[in-house]
């Protein structure tokens, strides 16, 4: 049904999306947190660093990782040099150069869910002898499980298109880094690439129709656990 | 014994309380809403740090501000029963009520134990749900059952009622009652709402805006000036308490009350027990001569200790019954001075048996 190049950005596009959300959930979980639960100097400017991605021209975070994670990069010569990692045209980067543009999806989405959380559950936790990271794991973390749940697929869904800073920063290579928009893209600049690129545009649109009815109703679920 | 002393300002709003009270027992901290009593409960708790204070439950210092002593609201063992439950959403009962007894250090005894809290407070058949399918009143029982589980060395209730309607109300407060009488736990009441303090606590600290105004046994704080400002001269009364000596075979009770016998209404009463109730100032009638040919079950000697002018043309009378009880009657200045009422005059005091409800009380072990 679909040819060895459409399966390839297929899979692709779904391996990188996955693996920027893995990256991104742990930093995004311990921002958001920070941002709501803590008060400190710069706290502004550090708010304004994360949603940065948001307004960038995406070839700009593109560049930007290039000149840090590039294998002559501070970061990315380091990770080269001691392990042998190289990030930038590669899979790996391309995640990672998803990852960053979701950043601020992801954080948004689990701060507004601490936000809405009623403190005085941790405050009960508290008193019945919960410490700290207990409470956290305990209480906070499943009552934001919705708010999580609606970054990760957002964020998912985002990492499935995008285009700018993966090109930029992990190039299009076939069955490395080419995935669907980035197909699809090349299927246009080539002569008779028309029914190809239609073909990559309707495997991307049920993507995303079948990604946002997954996570409906698995938020429906999740609110019935919770009896909101 | 537990003894507070705190300080604590927040904005224009300084608490600065101070009381003792023994243990085990209830002590109530009662006062209008906005006098602090919910800040002292936090204090209490290790939610907020007061800026001055000492807390002391038995040998334990939980605060000591001069010796820079804290312990931190988890390690307090003081456990809270929360106006709103703030049962956690998403466990069922039965995690809810681990919740805190899964967190008691290992090396502590653990005196109350799961299955007999289950059975106390009639949860088993509530287990297996979860808090959104539960009642008001279902709620705070399980929040009840969680904090005893927690094995406080002191148990803060915060209105734990006061966001149920009456009925729920009603079907709460048997299981606070057998709680004070079932667990040797030092409790803190916290409410608005006298009758209340009157089925539950044995002590009562008064609290107006952020001061203890006055502490002490509820028979000597029921007829506390502070009391009368914080309650209204309608919810006045004395809180008297005496031991059955009859029942009746008309369901009257028969309540001897030093010299003196008091026919109260109440439904299982036994012989020996003793019964807490309150004689509102308002359905107290004074007569100087013996009446006769009344429908008034009570007819009681007593002597005049004080009159004092009470709100709008009333004065309160002050009357000493069985030379162990002190009744309050609200009578207005006109009667007053008709009957030529004066300190230490012999008088009889008119009580319908009706208007008097009684509490069975039992006194703290120790």
């Amino acid at each position: 049904m679909l040819s060895a190049a459409e399966t390839d950005a297929l899979t692709l596009s779904l391996s990188i999306a996955a693996r920027s959300v893995l990256f991104n959930l742990p930093f995004a979980i311990a921002v958001a947190w920070l941002l709501t639960r803590t008060r400190f100097a710069g706290r502004t400017v550090f708010d304004a660093f994360v949603h940065l991605p948001l307004v960038l021209p995406p070839v700009v975070v593109g560049y930007l990782l290039l000149v840090l994670f590039g294998i002559r990069g501070p970061i990315g010569g380091w990770l080269y040099g001691h392990f042998g990692i190289q990030l930038a045209f590669t899979s790996t980067g391309a995640a990672l150069a998803t990852a960053v543009m979701s950043f601020p999806l992801v954080v948004r989405s689990i701060r507004i869910s601490l936000e809405a959380l009623d403190g005085g559950l941790e405050d009960a936790a508290r008193t019945l002898g919960a410490a700290p990271l207990d409470r956290f794991v305990s209480i906070t973390l499943p009552l934001i499980t919705p708010g999580i749940l609606a970054g990760v697929v957002t964020a998912f869904a985002a990492g499935l298109g995008e285009f700018g800073a993966v090109i930029t920063f992990a190039s299009n290579i076939p069955g490395e880094t080419r995935t669907l928009p980035l197909a699809l893209y090349t299927a246009l600049q080539t002569p008779d690439g028309d029914s190809l690129a239609a073909r990559l545009a309707l495997i991307s649109f049920s993507l995303g129709l079948a990604g946002l009815l997954v996570a409906e109703s698995l938020s429906r679920a999740l609110r019935a656990r919770l009896g909101r | 014994m537990l003894a507070v002393q705190l300080t604590k300002r927040r904005g224009d709003f300084v608490l600065d309380m101070e009381f003792c009270a023994p243990t085990p027992g209830i002590t109530a901290l009662f006062g209008r809403s906005g006098c602090g009593k919910s800040t002292a409960i936090a204090v209490l708790a290790g939610l907020l740090s007061p800026d001055i204070g000492r807390v002391h439950v038995d040998d334990d210092v939980l605060v000591d501000t001069t010796r820079r002593i804290e312990v931190a609201a988890h390690e307090r063992r003081v456990s809270v029963v929360f106006q709103d439950a703030r049962l956690f959403p998403h466990l069922r009962v039965r995690a809810n009520l681990e919740y805190g007894q899964k967190r008691v250090a290992r090396h502590l005894p653990r005196p109350v134990r799961f299955d007999d809290v289950v059975e106390l407070l009639g949860l088993a058949t509530l287990l297996e749900r979860r808090p959104h399918e539960l009642s008001g009143g279902e709620k705070q029982r399980v929040a009840l059952g969680r904090a005893l589980l927690a094995q406080p060395r002191l148990l803060l209730l915060d209105e734990p009622l006061a966001s149920l309607d009456a009925a729920r109300r009603e079907e709460v407060l048997p299981y606070l009652e057998r709680l004070r009488d079932s667990f040797a736990i030092p409790m803190i009441y916290v409410s608005h709402q006298f009758d209340e303090v009157l089925r539950l606590a044995s002590r009562v600290v008064l609290l107006d805006a952020g001061r203890t105004v006055a502490d002490g046994d509820i028979a000597t704080i029921s007829r506390h000036p502070a009391l009368r400002a914080i309650v209204g001269p309608d919810a006045v009364g004395a809180v008297v308490s005496g031991v059955v000596e009859r029942v009746d075979p008309s369901g009257l009770v028969q309540l001897r009350i030093g010299d003196a016998l008091l026919a109260v209404e109440f439904d299982g009463a036994v012989i020996g027990q003793r019964i807490q109730i309150q004689v509102l100032a308002r359905d107290v009638i004074v007569a100087t001569e013996l009446p006769h040919a009344l429908s008034v079950r009570n007819v009681v000697p007593a002597r005049i200790v004080s009159i004092a002018p009470d709100a709008g043309r009333a004065v309160l009378v002050e009357l000493d019954v069985g030379r162990t009880a002190t009744l309050l009657a609200r009578i207005t200045a006109r009667a007053s001075e008709e009957l030529q009422l004066a300190r230490d005059m012999q008088a009889w005091v008119l009580i319908k048996a009706v208007s008097l409800r009684g509490h069975v009380f039992t006194a703290p072990a120790r």
